[in-house]
């Protein structure tokens, strides 16, 4: 899950960020927003949207974006996808 | 008359909030894992760092046992006062409107803070007077209130803005300088600063913050009568 | 998880297991950081070359960082014992009597070479570490200062640590209910590369709840509270605390940095959260009488910790690491016991209350585990499921480290480059002042404190800036007060008096705060001691802090000492860090910073000698270190400051403030800005004499106004308080508190800020925090 602040809401991470970088050199930056990552494995990918309106977000002042990746295999390697 | 001060993993100024109670009736100590509220009259959640301030402040709390209790207490309009993360946690139960977002500074700031009492009214304000002010100190980093303009609107017209920061105090961007608002019924009260730390002048820079739980005491014993 | 009664009854020792590994050579222990000779040594103890799990383990216990090689014999020189000392050095902190059955349990600590690293979880995992050494003699942690020094602030590096060390301990101290309510910061160029972070802690308890860490009966279960065991800090106390940061003679520029990348896996980090949880549970842990002994893991965990407790018991210990719980997988023995990761505790159960113990930790969610036992043979025993991996004697381990003396030389030449001139050589004392007031060593820590919660726990009766010392109340209306200074420039002047100025300076804020010092802590922050110099700095700042804390009347009652501190341009300054407790009889009487009333008049106070060379004008003037400093007068000072207190304890004085960096100017100008008041004084012959000069003199008056020197207080007061204050101590009346300009007249000029003037200059350290 991607959790970002609402659009029009004032992020302070977001602007110290996008201040910080032309002056590391870095131009044409602009609309930075900083969120949270939350990864887990899950077995019922239905809970998911509840699970994130419930606790891992606070919708009144964040969007979420949910991506399923593929199943993650136990006997070798990680079946990770992108 | 019997206050309850909810005490979580990561509770800081729950043994401050105890002291302030103590100063005006009985209190004790509720655990966040047990249903129970021991019959108090009123509930304070404390100022600290429930859980961490993991994922967002309050946001795990208030899932505890002892909050779905508090949701059913207030339902039936018992008098709930959260301070700092206890305002965080009400806000996250949803029952106080808006949200508590970074400081616009994004650090942690501890500051005496003159507050402006909006409305003296209220169970929480009624040993106060409107228009006066209070000195209070406010310690936090995640503070500044938000909610949508219609939000905004809403509580300002219903008379739940309680009280603001005075002109050049609002050091963390809070919406319309609103430091505490109350519920629409008005049994639930949220503020940032820290009235339980302004009991004294010697530790607190004033008094004021008794005021808070001396109305509450009012109220319960006028409720009684 | 299922609590587990202790299972290691078996009759007789397990019978020891072939290894497979292979046993490691003279070059994998030279590796580790220990010399030729101390390999031969330890297998002459072993009774064979140490296998791979006992050799990790001796080159930690056997480093800097934890044997002291190169200081424990200096440090057995310092006064450790008083009327009040209640726990002396040896113990997780040192302890001092309040009175009334209760004690002040503090220690000071640093983390200087994780903090150079990560400042954030450097400075915040330092803080960690004191305040578990606090709960860990079953004292309620209540207060924190931090001594922080970087590089010159006009560089992006120093600025960047400080941004990170200040949040890091923010984040830590506020998040457990400890309030930070004091500290130093100071910015000088030979800390470029070796920033300083000193963490001191207090803690309350009942005398009688004070608990030791030696292990003690046969047959007792070991258990491991708190967090899970990963690979934190692998190595710390070997790989990073001993050695030079940016490598030896292959660092010069863009090696250094990659050097300090590689090290970035290693440092440990911290959760504040755990801590808080930990602390509560192990507070109630000694309160319910379940506990035999308690012992923080820190440096070298679980190895220092269960080797410590074992030596102090003059017992043994078995732990199986296969039964302390993991966060990483396929971690081998050796790793569960250096690991370093943070938030653990180790204590001593009876097997009658293991179960009990392990229910506590449920209800308070931290971990807990029965990872071993106590045994009567004087050996630490290392297993993995059942199969023994390392054995060792414990004196071997913990006491019978080689010791090593100095060799100390003066330095021929000067070690220091002087520093880069920021003053204009024409300024008017009027700019000076302002210079020095904007000045990031002097400007006000406002921006800096703030970012601290103070008044958690509603014991801090003065918070930061509201006098010369921290002062808590304690429950009987009496008060404690605290306060951390160090030195650096006027020590690498003059490693003997620049210390005892040090000392000096910390009793002077305590005593202006109306308290009388019952015990201190020191942290010494020196290059390497290898080094003929860096020796010789050592050895006398230690003869220093012996001599002044014994003239004092103070005992050391615990520290910390860190070395090593060189990077590619030299050492840092040889900087002792000084913690002193004190008490005051009536907390409400405690001592202000700032002038209170207008009208009250205003007067040095104390044997106070100024001079410029090794001071903050000097400094901006770019001038080169003195060599050597004038001579104070011990006595005099010491006096001098007993007077101060007992007017502050009478309520005689509105204010009271030591005389330091910037002297008499800026003294005079920090406290009208405290007090929102302004002053006029006038410096008369009587302070030319204490410089030395004549009035006329050019340097004259820089001197009176800027010159420094121990046994300086400014006070104010009624005219009547201030004469009976100098019937007993030498006092020169300076002015009068009022209006709103401070106004300094001497010998025949005059200087006149308005205090708007002189607040903007001394707001100047925000520009520091983006």
């Amino acid at each position: 899950m991607l959790i970002r602040p609402k659009a029009g809401i004032l992020d302070p991470q977001g602007v110290a960020v996008e201040r910080a970088l032309p002056a590391l050199g870095f131009s044409g930056v602009a609309n930075v927003n900083v969120g949270r990552l939350v990864e887990l494995d899950l077995e019922d990918p239905e809970q998911l949207q509840a699970m994130c309106e419930k606790l891992l977000a606070n919708p009144l002042v964040e969007d979420y974006e949910v991506q399923l990746l593929e199943e993650s295999g136990h006997a070798g390697g990680n079946g990770r996808g992108s | 008359m019997k206050f309850g001060v909810l005490q979580f993993p990561g509770s800081c100024d729950e043994v401050d909030a105890l002291q302030a109670a103590r100063r005006v009736g009985d209190a004790e100590l509720l655990w966040h894992g047990d249903e129970s509220l021991q019959g108090v009259d009123a509930i304070v959640i404390p100022g600290g760092f429930s859980y961490g301030d993991y994922l967002r402040a309050g946001a795990i709390a208030r899932f505890a046992p002892a909050m779905e209790s508090v949701i059913a207490f207030a339902a039936d309009g018992g008098l709930v006062l959260g301070i700092c993360n206890g305002f965080q946690v009400l806000c996250e139960a949803r029952l106080l409107p808006g949200a508590l977002l970074v400081n616009a500074n994004r650090r942690f700031t501890c500051r005496q803070v003159e507050l402006e009492v909006v409305n003296g009214d209220t169970p929480f304000t009624r040993a106060c007077t409107a228009g006066t002010r209070l000195s209070i100190p406010a310690k936090h980093s995640w503070g500044r209130f938000h909610a949508e303009q219609r939000t905004l609107q809403a509580i300002e017209d219903g008379g739940q803005v309680v009280l603001r920061y005075a002109p050049g105090h609002n050091f963390n961007g809070s919406a319309r300088d609103i430091a505490g608002v109350c519920n629409e019924r008005g049994n639930v009260f949220g503020l940032m600063p820290h009235p339980e730390h302004a009991i004294d002048e010697l530790t607190g820079g004033s008094a004021d913050g008794i005021k808070i739980f001396e109305s509450m005491r009012t109220a319960l014993e006028g409720a009684r009568a | 998880m299922h609590p587990q009664p202790p299972s290691f009854d078996r009759p007789g020792a397990p019978a020891p297991q072939p290894s497979a590994e292979p046993i490691p050579t003279v070059e994998d222990a030279l590796a580790l950081g220990l010399t030729r000779s101390e390999y031969e040594l330890l297998c002459e103890k072993q009774g064979a070359p140490p296998n791979a799990v006992e050799l990790a383990m001796y080159s930690l216990l056997w480093s800097e960082h934890c044997a002291y090689k190169h200081s424990k014999k200096l440090l057995r020189t310092l006064p450790t014992q008083g009327e009040h000392v209640v726990m002396g050095p040896g113990e997780n902190a040192g302890a001092v009597d309040l009175g009334g059955d209760l004690v002040c349990a503090f220690k000071v600590e640093s983390h200087n070479h994780p903090s150079a690293v990560e400042p954030f979880q450097g400075a915040a995992t330092g803080v960690g570490g004191i305040v578990r050494d606090i709960f860990a003699i079953g004292a309620r942690p209540i207060a924190v200062l931090d001594s922080l020094r970087f590089g010159e602030p006009s560089g992006a590096r120093a600025r960047y640590l400080l941004d990170g060390a200040v949040s890091g301990i923010a984040h830590y101290g506020n998040s457990i209910g400890v309030p930070t309510v004091g500290g130093e910061l100071y910015f000088e160029a030979p800390y470029e590369h070796n920033c300083l972070i000193n963490a001191m802690a207090l803690g309350l308890a009942r005398r009688g709840d004070l608990v030791r860490s030696a292990a003690a009966g046969a047959g007792n279960a070991l258990v491991l509270l708190g967090a899970a065991t990963g690979r934190d800090g692998i190595g710390g106390a070997s790989v990073l605390a001993s050695s030079e940061l940016g490598g030896g003679a292959a660092a010069q520029g863009e090696a250094a940095p990659e050097h300090d990348q590689d090290m970035r896996p290693t440092v440990q980090v911290g959760d504040p959260f755990e801590e808080k949880k930990l602390l509560e549970c192990s507070l109630e842990l000694l309160r319910s009488g379940l506990l035999v002994s308690l012992q923080d893991l820190g440096a070298a965990g679980l190895t220092s910790a269960a080797a410590e407790m074992a030596a102090k018991g003059r017992v043994g210990l078995e732990i199986d690491v296969a039964r302390v719980p993991r966060r990483e997988p396929g971690m081998a023995a050796w790793e569960v016991m250096v690991s370093e990761s943070q938030e653990r505790m180790l204590c001593v159960v009876e097997p009658a209350d293991a179960l009990a113990v392990l229910a506590l930790c449920e209800r308070w969610e931290i971990g807990g585990a029965v990872i071993g036992r106590v045994t009567d043979d004087g050996r630490l025993r290392v297993l993995a499921q059942g199969a023994l991996v390392g054995d060792m004697p414990v004196s071997a381990l913990v006491d019978e480290c080689p010791l090593y003396d100095l060799d100390p030389r003066r330095p021929p030449a000067p070690l220091y480059p002087p520093p880069r001139a920021t003053l204009a050589a024409e300024a008017t004392p009027a700019a000076a002042l302002l210079a020095l007031l904007r000045s990031a060593n002097i400007s006000s820590r406002r921006p800096l404190y703030e970012q601290y919660d103070a008044i958690v726990q509603s014991r801090t009766v003065r918070r930061p800036e509201q006098a010369d010392a921290a002062v808590l109340a304690l429950p009987d209306g009496g008060g404690m007060a605290v306060s951390i200074d160090g030195n650096g420039r006027r020590v690498a002047a003059d490693p003997y008096r620049g210390t005892v100025e040090a000392v000096l300076e910390c009793a002077a804020n305590l005593a202006c705060a109306g308290a009388q010092p019952l015990g201190a802590t020191n942290n010494l922050n020196f290059g390497s001691p290898e080094k003929a110099s860096i020796a010789w700095q050592l050895g006398e700042s230690v003869r220093a802090l012996g001599d002044a804390c014994r003239a004092l009347g103070v005992p050391i009652v615990g520290g910390n000492v860190s070395l090593y501190n060189e990077g590619p341009t030299g050492p840092i300054y040889p900087t002792p860090v000084i913690g002193m407790v004190g008490r005051l009889p009536d907390v409400r009487r405690a001592g202000r910073l700032g002038f209170q009333r207008s009208g009250d008049e205003i007067a040095l106070v104390g044997p106070f000698a100024p001079a410029l060379p090794a001071s903050e004008l000097a400094k901006l003037r770019g001038e080169p270190l003195p060599d050597g400093l004038a001579a104070l007068e011990l006595e005099a000072v010491i006096a001098a400051q007993a007077a101060v207190r007992e007017a502050v304890r009478a309520n005689a004085l509105a204010s009271a403030h030591d005389i330091a960096e910037g002297g008499l100017a800026v003294a005079l100008a920090e406290c009208c800005l405290s007090g929102h008041l302004g002053a006029q004084v006038e410096l008369g012959d009587e302070l030319f004499a204490r410089c030395g000069t004549q009035p006329g003199e050019p340097s004259a008056s820089w001197c009176a106004l800027f010159g420094e020197g121990p046994g300086g207080f400014l006070v104010s007061g009624p005219a009547q308080a201030l004469s009976e204050l100098g019937r007993c101590t030498s006092l020169v009346r300076l002015g009068t508190v009022g209006g709103g300009e401070l106004r300094i007249a001497l010998a025949g000029t005059r200087l006149s800020l308005s205090l708007d003037e002189l607040g903007n200059a001394h707001a100047s350290l925000g520009e520091l925090f983006a």
